[in-house]
Parts: C-alpha cells; sequence; structure tokens
C-alpha cells in the first residue's frame, strides 16, 4: 500500500484537568476523505488543531508524507499545505472578504505595497464558483449572513492549493442547498487527489462523503471503520456507546 | 452556496454622498472642526481665523499629532500607550544631551554642522529601542498593555529627569530648532512650489485609482463626483498654503535682519512665513502612515489582529513580532514629537511632553479610534488632535480659566466617544 498522506501517531493533549486527546492514531491518504465523528466536547477539533498548528500537542507524532513533521504553529502547517476551515471560521469581522482570503498570504507589488485589485479580482473569481451570489466584495464580514462568512471560509482554504484539507463543521451555517454545493466541492477535490479530514455532525452525510470514519468519544479514538462496512446505525452507536460494532471488533 | 439575502443586486439609486464615496464619520469630523473654529471666531470677533492664528494653531498640533498617529495603531491592536509622554521627555533629554554636552568635544565643537543631525539620530534610536523593550514586554511575556505602559510613565519620566540631573537644557542647535515651527518655515515661494507638487501628486494618485478599478473592471465613481473630489483636494492644499503665506514676518524681525546684513530694509517690504518644516513633517508622517495603515502587509495585519487576534495568529501571522514593531514604531514617532516638541520651546525642560499620554489618546479616540480595537485611521487621529488643540486654544483667546478648559476638554472626549458608539450602531459598522 501507499504511504499515507498525514499519520497522527498516539496523539495527546490536555488542557488542565481534561485530556482534550488521549492517545489517538488515526491517518489520511492522498484522495481519501475521512470523516471525524463524536460528541460535542469528544476532542475533534482540538485533534486537528494539532495539525493545523493552532495547538502543541503534549505526545505523539506527526508524519507527512511518510515523514516527521515539526508543526509549531499555523505557519508550519501552511508549508505542508495544509489548509483548514475552523469551526470558528477565524475571520477577521472588520476586514473585506478579500482581505480575509489573502490574510497572512496577501499579493503584493515589487514596491511591497499590497494589491488590493488584483486580490479582489482573483476572489470574484473563485467566489463566482463557489457562491455564484456572493457579491458584497467590500463590506467587512461582520455585514455578511453566516452561509456568506462559511462561504469566504472555504474559499481561503480552497485558494491556495492544499495538499491536506481540514474542513470542521463546514456546513454547521449552511441550508440545504448550500451543503450539497459543499458536498459537491469535497468530491472534486477528492477526484483532485487531495486528502480531507471532515468533522461533521451528520452520520448520514458522512457515509455519503467519506471513505472512512472515525469516532471519539471523551477524547479516546473510539475506531477507524470504512463506511461501506457500517450503517449509519452502527456509526450511531460507536458514538452514543464508544464501542465497536459487533461484526468488526475482532 | 446560493444565499437568497445577497440576491437583491446593488440597482437602487445611489445618492449623491454615496456616488462620493466620502466617509461619512470624515465629513461629520471636518464639521464639528468647522463649528468649533466658527463658533471661537465669532467670540472671539475674527481673531481665532486670522493667518497667524491657524498658523500658531497647527504648529501647536503637530506633536501630539504625530504621537496620535502611532496610537492609532496601538488601540487598533486593542493595547493603549501610557508611557508616550514620558518616552518624548526621555528622547527629548537625550538628544539634548547629545547635542549640548555628550558629542561635543574637540573633535565636534558646538555649533558642529553634524551635530543636531546626530542628535536626532540617537533620539530616534532611543525612542524606538525603548518602544520595542515595550512591545516585547507585552507580546512575548504577555504583561498588560496597561500595565507596561503605566509603569514606563514613571520610569521613563525619571529618567529624563536622571539624564539631565534635573536641569533645563539649551538652547539647543539653531539648525534643530528649525523644526520646532516659527523659526523653522519654508517662505511663501517654497510653500507654493511644495503646494503645487503635491496637487499634482495627489490628481495622479486620483486618476490612477480610477485606471486600476477599470482595468479589473470593478465600478467607478460617477466623473462628476470624480470632478467634485478633485476640485476640494486642489482647493484644500492650496487654501492652505495660501493661508500660511498670508502670515508675513513681524516689520521688527525683518528689520533687524536687514540691519544684520548691514543692508536698508526697502519701503513696504514684506516676508511671509509659509510653510513650518513641522508641519510639512507632520504630513509626511501622516502620508506614511496612511500608505501603511492601507496598503503594507504590516498595516493589514494590524487591522486583522484588531479585528480578531485569534484568526490572525490562525492565518499565520506572528501577532507577538507585531506587537513589538507597533510598540517600537510608537517610541520611534514619540521621538519625532521630541524634537518637534523640543525645538519649539529651544530647549528641553524637565515636565516636557508632561500629559501628552492622555491628549494622544484622546485625539485618537476622538478621531474615531475604537478602544475594541480593529477601526481607526490616521487622518481621523490627526483631526482628532486638532479640534482638541482649537478647543483650547480657542478657549484661551476667549480668556477661559485653565481649569474650565480642562473641564470642557474633557467632556468633550466623553462625549464624541458617545456620539461614535451612536453613529457605528446606526451604520451597524
Ligand atoms: N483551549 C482550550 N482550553 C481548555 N479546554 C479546551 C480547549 N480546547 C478544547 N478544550 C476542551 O477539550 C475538550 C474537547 O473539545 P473539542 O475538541 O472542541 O471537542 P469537539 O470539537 O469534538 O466538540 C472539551 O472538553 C473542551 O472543553
Ligand atoms: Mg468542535
Amino acid at each position: 500500500m501507499s504511504t499515507p498522506l498525514v499519520e497522527l501517531n498516539d496523539i495527546s493533549i490536555s488542557f488542565g484537568g481534561i485530556q482534550a486527546v488521549d492517545h489517538v492514531t488515526v491517518d489520511l491518504y492522498p484522495g481519501e476523505v475521512v470523516g471525524l465523528l463524536g460528541h460535542n466536547g469528544a476532542g475533534k477539533s482540538t485533534l486537528i488543531k494539532c495539525l493545523s498548528g493552532a495547538y502543541q500537542m503534549d505526545s505523539g507524532e506527526i508524519k507527512i508524507n511518510g515523514k516527521t513533521a515539526t508543526i509549531n504553529n499555523p505557519r508550519d502547517a501552511r508549508r505542508y499545505n495544509i489548509e483548514t476551515i475552523y469551526q470558528t471560521l477565524a475571520l477577521a469581522d472588520n476586514l473585506d472578504a478579500t482581505a480575509n482570503l489573502f490574510l497572512g498570504r496577501e499579493i503584493v507589488s515589487p514596491f511591497g505595497m499590497v494589491s488590493d485589485a488584483t486580490m479582489e479580482a482573483e476572489t470574484r473569481k473563485i467566489m463566482s464558483r463557489l457562491n455564484p451570489n456572493f457579491k458584497k466584495f467590500s463590506a467587512p464580514v461582520s455585514a455578511l449572513s453566516g452561509g456568506q462568512r462559511q462561504s469566504v471560509a472555504i474559499a481561503r482554504a480552497v485558494y491556495f492549493n492544499a495538499k491536506i484539507l481540514i474542513m470542521d463543521e463546514p456546513t454547521a451555517a449552511l441550508g440545504p442547498q448550500e451543503t450539497r454545493m459543499v458536498a459537491e466541492l469535497i468530491q472534486e477535490l477528492k477526484r483532485q487527489g487531495l486528502g480531507i479530514f471532515l468533522i461533521d455532525h451528520d452520520v448520514h452525510q458522512v457515509k455519503n462523503l467519506c471513505d472512512r470514519a472515525a469516532v471519539m468519544k471523551n477524547g479516546q479514538l473510539v475506531g477507524v471503520v470504512k463506511v461501506d462496512e457500517v450503517s449509519e446505525d452502527d456509526l450511531l452507536a460507536m458514538i452514543i456507546l464508544g464501542k465497536k460494532p459487533e461484526h468488526l471488533a475482532a | 452556496m446560493a444565499d437568497a439575502t445577497d440576491a437583491k443586486a446593488p440597482t437602487q439609486r445611489r445618492n449623491a454622498l454615496q456616488s462620493l464615496e466620502i466617509d461619512t464619520r470624515l465629513l461629520g469630523m471636518i464639521g464639528a472642526f468647522i463649528v468649533v473654529a466658527l463658533v471661537f471666531n465669532v467670540l472671539t470677533e475674527g481673531r481665532f481665523l486670522t493667518p497667524r492664528n491657524i498658523f500658531n494653531l497647527t504648529i501647536q498640533t503637530v506633536s501630539v499629532a504625530i504621537m496620535a498617529t502611532g496610537m492609532v495603531f496601538v488601540i487598533v491592536t486593542r493595547h493603549i500607550d501610557l508611557s508616550v509622554g514620558s518616552l518624548l521627555a526621555t528622547c527629548s533629554a537625550v538628544m539634548a544631551m547629545l547635542q549640548t554636552s555628550w558629542l561635543v568635544g574637540e573633535a565636534m565643537p558646538l555649533g558642529s554642522a553634524a551635530l543636531p543631525w546626530l542628535a536626532i539620530v540617537g533620539g530616534l534610536v532611543v525612542g524606538t529601542l525603548i518602544g520595542a523593550f515595550n512591545g516585547w514586554l507585552v507580546g512575548y511575556l504577555t504583561i498588560p498593555a496597561f500595565i507596561v505602559t503605566l509603569g514606563g510613565l514613571l520610569v521613563w519620566r525619571n529618567v529624563a529627569w536622571y539624564l539631565t540631573t534635573g536641569q533645563t537644557i539649551g538652547p539647543l542647535d539653531e539648525t534643530f530648532q528649525a523644526f520646532g515651527g516659527i523659526s523653522g518655515t519654508l517662505g511663501a515661494q517654497w510653500s507654493w512650489i511644495i503646494g503645487a507638487v503635491a496637487t499634482v501628486i495627489a490628481l495622479v494618485g486620483l486618476f490612477s485609482a480610477r485606471r486600476t478599478k477599470i482595468t479589473h473592471e470593478f465600478s467607478v465613481k460617477p466623473v462628476w463626483a470624480e470632478a467634485v473630489v478633485a476640485i476640494v483636494v486642489v482647493v484644500g492644499i492650496m487654501g492652505f498654503v495660501w493661508v500660511l503665506n498670508s502670515y508675513d514676518l513681524p516689520e521688527r524681525v525683518l528689520a533687524r535682519e536687514f540691519q544684520a546684513a548691514g543692508q536698508e530694509m526697502p519701503e513696504g517690504y514684506r516676508e511671509a512665513y509659509g510653510l513650518p518644516i513641522s508641519v510639512l513633517l507632520l504630513i509626511a508622517v501622516a502620508i506614511v502612515m496612511t500608505v501603511v495603515a492601507q496598503r503594507t502587509r504590516f498595516g493589514r495585519y494590524i487591522f486583522a489582529t484588531g479585528g480578531n487576534p485569534d484568526a490572525a495568529e490562525l492565518s499565520g501571522i506572528n501577532t507577538r513580532l507585531l506587537t513589538v514593531k507597533i510598540f517600537a514604531l510608537m517610541g520611534f514617532l514619540c521621538a519625532l514629537s521630541a524634537v518637534v516638541a523640543s525645538a519649539r520651546l529651544t530647549f528641553h525642560s524637565n515636565d516636557i511632553g508632561t500629559l501628552d499620554e492622555l491628549r494622544v489618546i484622546a485625539a485618537a479616540v476622538i478621531g474615531g479610534t475604537a478602544l475594541s480595537g480593529g477601526i481607526g485611521t490616521i487622518y481621523g487621529a490627526i483631526l482628532g488632535a486638532l479640534i482638541m488643540q482649537s478647543l483650547q486654544s480657542g478657549m484661551a483667546m476667549v480668556g477661559v480659566d485653565a481649569p474650565y478648559q480642562n473641564i470642557v476638554v474633557g467632556s468633550v472626549l466623553i462625549l464624541a466617544v458617545y456620539v461614535d458608539i451612536l453613529y457605528r450602531r446606526k451604520t451597524g459598522a
């Protein structure tokens, strides 16, 4: 079998007395979507934040393309072409969509001046693909609806040619039609060979979009299963009971 | 991700103000300034809006205004700097000591051409380093800026005292004094030339901004709106130069100059002050700081960090180093203000810059900088400084006692912030 794109080996991190992630191991292959499931507070966001550089794990190892990777901050993660859509979206509300999309990676002129016009043109291009109705390019994102804000966060993650994409509840603020568009986007990115971690509450959605699902409970990994080998009820049982289904338990 | 709410196209008729794309807040502040000026002009029977008073007003505003531009960045990132007045004093002390004592010796006697410049460089370096140190305490050691700079307020005021052993140092070098205002002006001819150059640059800027928009097929203002803005800019710049060029040197000063040159002063001879170098310095600072705020990554990161520090960090911005840079810049500007302030006095005194921290913060806040972070403009802070100085000078001219002046200025600060809150609530900005 080929080398995994990402290997998270035995990751642990605690905050004060809380063991938020407890010796979790999961991997991700190119062109694969791995769903992360679990109740609120299970540790899903914390786990992926170790990969995105937002948190530093207490122990464990991250490998990218089989090589040990040091990710101490979000800048390091970007160097490995890891892009993240955070659950909180992580937008600067006082800036417009363009400034947010290019934040930390502005296009600059030879004199070191930010090229706002060029960046806005790029933003218009990608938004016309992701959200054709998006028109508010010069309003601060605080003036946008939840769905529009979410599409800005998604645009930012996919614009920069990510190889590894982390999506933490990307459809939380979206209606049914918008959710369908995100699903199509995920399938397209998968075809392009990206590896995607998808955190989602909707078991049905996970079963449709993901190749494998990793279930967490109280910071621990319950198990990783191929979605074709389990039913939605099996997944729900894993989330609630914290045990692998009988027929796979061996 | 179609969204029903943004489907309504922007085809509604734009009113005139929207076509001009002028910041209504800026308009409000200019309006407030004009009201203040007109009221005082009536109360002083026309003495407030004379070229002489406008000249004095501008040179009195420079020192606080320069620091206020830096304070905008500090406050936008949700910090505060209470030490700017004391920092100004330390920088002023350093520069005064450098040019009157430390650097003076056989190789460089008093009056040497290099002396004032070396003193200025020394002061700027010291200011920048102290600012960077403050920023390091705030950014890397995560001590709240309020505490760091409250401590700094005491520390640097008294370091200044130590450096001069509490003495007034002066008179300062004559070249150095040229940065103070009245003793360093360009005269009518050069003022006109600079005004004309500035006008041309501004017009070229407006034109090229429009062209950039057109190449990217973005919507542009109607031509009439563009023309109105251009006319306002031209009239503003040239009007300002005209006012300053209308303030003549007193006859006795001219007579003394001619006498010193051993010549007879011609009948009816007059000479205008023109643009003070200190005002030119403020304009340069304003332009550079505006460009930094709007057109550089540094500026972009300042506003992003102010809007959402976590988002900035997650976007790969090194917010700690950013804090160091912001405070270092603040320190540099304090040193620059120290040049202007001590040059205006013609000597360094112990109490130089006392209470400036409050004036500077007030100027930034009156100018629309939000203490909650993420919002603020350079021109706003400068206008804020100008409004405060106008109130203070105006009241002094009317003969209001100093304690009452402070009561009014304090009340205006609170009122201005309240109006700002109402404005934001209404516009949802
Ligand atoms: N920065 C933090 N400080 C303290 N506790 C945290 C922090 N981040 C997460 N936690 C805790 O870690 C646990 C896992 O949270 P999280 O990863 O957000 O769960 P999930 O994303 O699965 O809903 C929770 O108990 C949460 O309170
Ligand atoms: Mg979460």
